[in-house]
């Protein structure tokens, strides 16, 4: 049912020039300015620039833009970094960054259906329930409110549960306890319990699963006080992600796709978070920005070989954190290029690319040349036939359209 | 007794509430006249005694029913059901209960507190019968009438009143409010203003406990968590969905039923197909019991067992309290719909009254101590009244503060740095 892709595709060929740059900066002890190490972190943030942060709070005073995605398979910088890395599919990533979780913390559980003797439906659990027992890889009843509230008050009382939904869609019947509890409860217990929950699971347009199946919740989420949202798209990614995630004391949802969970890309041996709250670099770029996230990330860089083609020269973010916005990284693209694409797979109206509208708008509008696009899906309960599935969706040649109108 | 409710109001009811349909678990329940109805006195429900929780290991084959204290029980033996010293300390909570909410009421009409307050008159014995059994590190779940389960469970007076005017010095800081009954230290997990919200989040509680003794291997860990809510409540699916998952993983955990018969201004009777809610209890799999909530040494007794089969690891229990409460659904209810003389019915059975007759008729204590108590009671709660009037109210810098529990969430601002770290943040003048 997943399509397979490999690597990413169109920037292959773009980044074997910045490739040597982008190892030296991979060693784990570069020494590229003094830093503190924090006394508890025993684990280094290895950022979407490929810049490593000892000291993970601290701010960076210059940072260097580089091509920020992990090496890709066919890359020859793989092998010339400290350790070869290891090569996998997405959902193999964010396994072996929830199992390495679980076995840094006896506090971090699983709950879900089918999670446990079945494995995951998309195999994200394969596993753990052999190695960690039945009860921290929860079988759960089909009961998503309360297994959700149940995680809930977990948390309070001092677990760290990984909450899946077994399709993003179904957590609409959770929407009460992640509304009101999961996202509220620090608040109106006045900072007395913390939720350090994760809730993920599968969303997105698939192959024909029929509109249920294929839900895009970030929307209704986002204005959900208290919560943060973090949408993965590489196993790199994917991995840092998750387990960023579960480290967090924040409650966080983190939104997979469908279609992205057999990509294969080589990720490093060692350690390694994806700052909860940034946004990706995936191909830096003079002429136009183009901010999007998930699947259409893909969708993006393919139209961006036509692009390089045609003979612009595109700037492409996948802005990872839906909510908060990286209103620096994002910032700093627009007063470059002056102009913003917004690709996404949600829903044209209410949508993460209608809030981030209106976050550039607020911040940056003495920045922009032309007014902003955002590219969405149409307002349409996804139909099952593939040819009509295949124009809710934002299309490769949708984009390149885009970019060409709003470059004139 | 309690003829004004009998059949004449409800007419109109569609269906009989004689068992006549009932299934072969329910031919213990035997009505003893047929007009009697399942709501008015305990005298009408003739439960016959299976044995105090004579209850098969094996569910599904559980009984539902066993009225726990018997009348006879006090006639054939002479012990009595606790000691002075206890009596004392259940008086105290009874009368702390009935005193804060009827400071409560006052404070509203002043206009020292705004918004829905449901306070929990009549319903005393069910907060005390029940947590005055528990540890401090049992944990208490409740819903929007959670006054008196925070202050049962050791809350201060004066943290509840401060919070019910909206002060810094309340137990949330004046973030929660009347239905947001929070604390840590004494392990109330809240406090809910949407019914059934929760019953998952104490289940949660439960299953902690659980993990904590089976996976992390804290051999000790025999933590209970109750969760207290109401008839209207256990026809909503979160109810039955945690039923069915705490009888699945024998989680420690006791679910308190108050039925107090209304919801709002919806009979129980209106709502529910069948209204014994304690016969909902085996169909999941745990014993279901009902008991007179009007009666705290009852209440007491049942609720020793339930919490002691959950600290053996033996699973859940249904508790259904047969409860009343004296004034409206909130302080915004005219409550026009009950009958006045259901009312004086079950005032005419009042916990505090109930309790102070046994206390003088046994021998265990003088008009004279119990006086002293509501003494200090009073003065307790004009304490925490004088307290929370001089607190101070919330500054502005308050407003951004515990939204996350690690502020980086609010994001990346386009300078570069993180948000929380703007002085606006502090403030609480940035806009977010």
């Amino acid at each position: 049912m997943a399509a397979i892709f490999q690597g990413v595709g169109a920037a292959a060929p773009l980044s074997s020039s910045l490739s040597n740059s982008f190892d030296s900066n991979k060693s784990v002890f570069s020494p590229r300015r003094s830093f503190s190490v924090r006394k508890r972190a025993s684990f280094a943030v290895v950022r979407s620039d490929g810049i490593v942060n000892l000291n993970p709070n601290g701010r960076s005073a210059q940072r260097l833009v580089s091509n920020a995605v992990a090496t890709k398979a066919d890359g020859p910088a793989a092998s010339s970094s400290s350790k070869p890395g290891h090569e996998l599919l997405l959902f193999e990533a964010l396994q072996e960054g929830l199992e390495e979780e679980m076995e840094r913390d006896p506090r971090v559980c699983v709950m879900g259906e089918d999670v446990g003797h079945y494995g995951g439906s998309y195999k994200v659990t394969k596993g753990l329930a052999k190695r960690f027992g039945d009860l921290r890889v929860l079988d759960t009843p089909i009961a998503e409110n309360s297994f959700t509230g149940m995680g809930i008050g977990a948390a309070m009382t001092g677990l760290r549960p990984v909450i899946e939904g077994m399709n993003m869609g179904f957590l609409l019947l959770a929407f009460n306890q992640i509304s009101n509890n999961c996202g509220m409860l620090h608040y109106t217990s006045g900072g007395q319990f913390t939720i350090p929950v994760v809730i993920r699971g599968p969303g997105g347009v698939g192959r024909q699963l029929g509109a249920e199946h294929s839900q895009r919740l970030e929307s209704y989420f986002q204005s959900i006080p208290g919560i943060q949202m973090v949408a993965c798209s590489t196993p790199y990614n994917a991995k840092g992600l998750m387990k960023a995630a579960i480290r967090s004391e924040n409650p966080v949802i983190l939104f997979e796709h469908v279609l992205l969970y057999n990509l294969k890309e080589r990720i490093p041996d060692e350690d390694y978070i994806c700052n909860l709250e940034e946004a990706e670099m995936v191909r830096p770029g003079e002429h136009v920005t183009i901010l999007t996230y998930s699947r259409m990330r893909y969708h993006v860089m393919q139209a961006a070989k036509t692009l390089v083609n045609k003979g612009y020269d595109p700037e492409v973010i996948d802005i990872r954190s839906l909510k908060p916005f990286d209103l620096h990284t994002i910032g700093n693209s627009v007063k470059k290029t002056h102009r913003v694409l917004i690709v996404e797979e949600c829903m044209r109206t209410g949508g993460i690319g209608a809030s981030l509208t209106a976050a550039i708008t607020e911040n940056f509008n003495d920045y922009l040349d032309a007014p902003i696009m955002c590219l969405s899906s149409q307002d349409v309960p996804t139909p099952y036939a593939g040819t009509l599935e295949e124009v809710t969706v934002v299309q490769p040649a949708q984009i390149v359209t885009a970019v060409e109108q709003l470059c004139q | 007794m309690a003829t004004a409710f009998s059949a004449a109001k409800f007419t109109a009811q569609p269906f009989p509430l004689n068992p006549a349909s009932t299934t072969s678990h329910d031919s213990s329940i035997v009505f003893a006249k047929p007009t009697s109805l399942f709501l008015g006195s305990t005298r009408k429900l003739r439960l016959t005694s299976y044995s105090k929780f004579n209850l098969s290991r094996r569910s599904g084959t559980v009984d539902a029913v066993s009225d726990v204290v018997k009348q006879k029980k006090s006639k054939s033996s002479p012990s009595l059901l606790i000691t002075k010293e206890e009596g004392l300390e259940l008086y105290e909570d009874l009368v702390l209960g009935r005193a804060f909410e009827d400071m409560c009421a006052q404070m509203y009409y002043r206009g020292k507190m705004f918004g829905f307050v449901h306070l929990y008159n009549g319903q005393e014995a069910v907060s005390t019968g029940f947590i005055k059994l528990l540890k401090q590190q049992d944990s208490v779940v409740s819903t929007y009438r959670d006054h008196v389960h925070a202050l049962s469970k050791g809350v201060p007076a004066r943290a509840v009143m401060s919070e019910l005017f909206g002060k810094t010095t309340g137990c949330c800081r004046g973030q929660g409010g009347s239905m947001h009954m929070f604390s840590r230290e004494h392990n109330v997990l809240g406090g809910f203003a949407f019914i059934g919200e929760g019953i998952p989040v104490a289940t949660g509680a439960a299953f902690t406990s659980k993990y904590k003794r089976e996976v992390l291997k804290e051999a000790d860990c025999d933590h209970v968590t109750l969760a207290f809510f109401g008839d209207g409540t256990c026809n909503n699916g979160q109810f039955f969905e945690c039923l069915n998952m705490a009888a699945l993983w024998k989680l420690p955990i006791v679910f308190v039923v108050e039925n107090n018969l209304w919801a709002i201004g919806m009979s129980h009777l209106r709502a529910t197909s069948d209204p014994h809610i304690y016969k909902k209890g085996p169909a999941f799999g745990m014993p279901g019991i009902h008991v007179d909530g009007m009666d705290v040494l009852k209440v007491r007794e049942v609720a020793k067992e339930a919490i002691g089969r959950a600290r053996r690891g033996e699973g859940p229990t249904l508790v259904e309290c047969e409860t009343y409460r004296f004034r409206g659904h909130s302080l915004a209810d005219p409550d026009e719909l009950r009958d006045p003389a259901e009312k004086a019915h079950y005032a005419a059975r009042d916990p505090i009254t109930a309790l102070k007759k046994y206390l003088i008729e046994n021998s265990l204590a003088s008009e004279a101590e119990l006086k002293t108590i509501e003494k200090k009671i009073d003065e307790v709660v004009e304490d925490a009244v004088e307290f929370a009037d001089e607190s101070p109210v919330p500054a502005r810098s308050q407003l951004l503060e515990n939204v996350f529990a690690d502020p980086k969430g609010f994001g990346i601002g386009p300078d570069g740095r993180y948000r929380c770290e703007d002085p606006k943040f502090t403030e609480g003048t940035a806009h977010v």
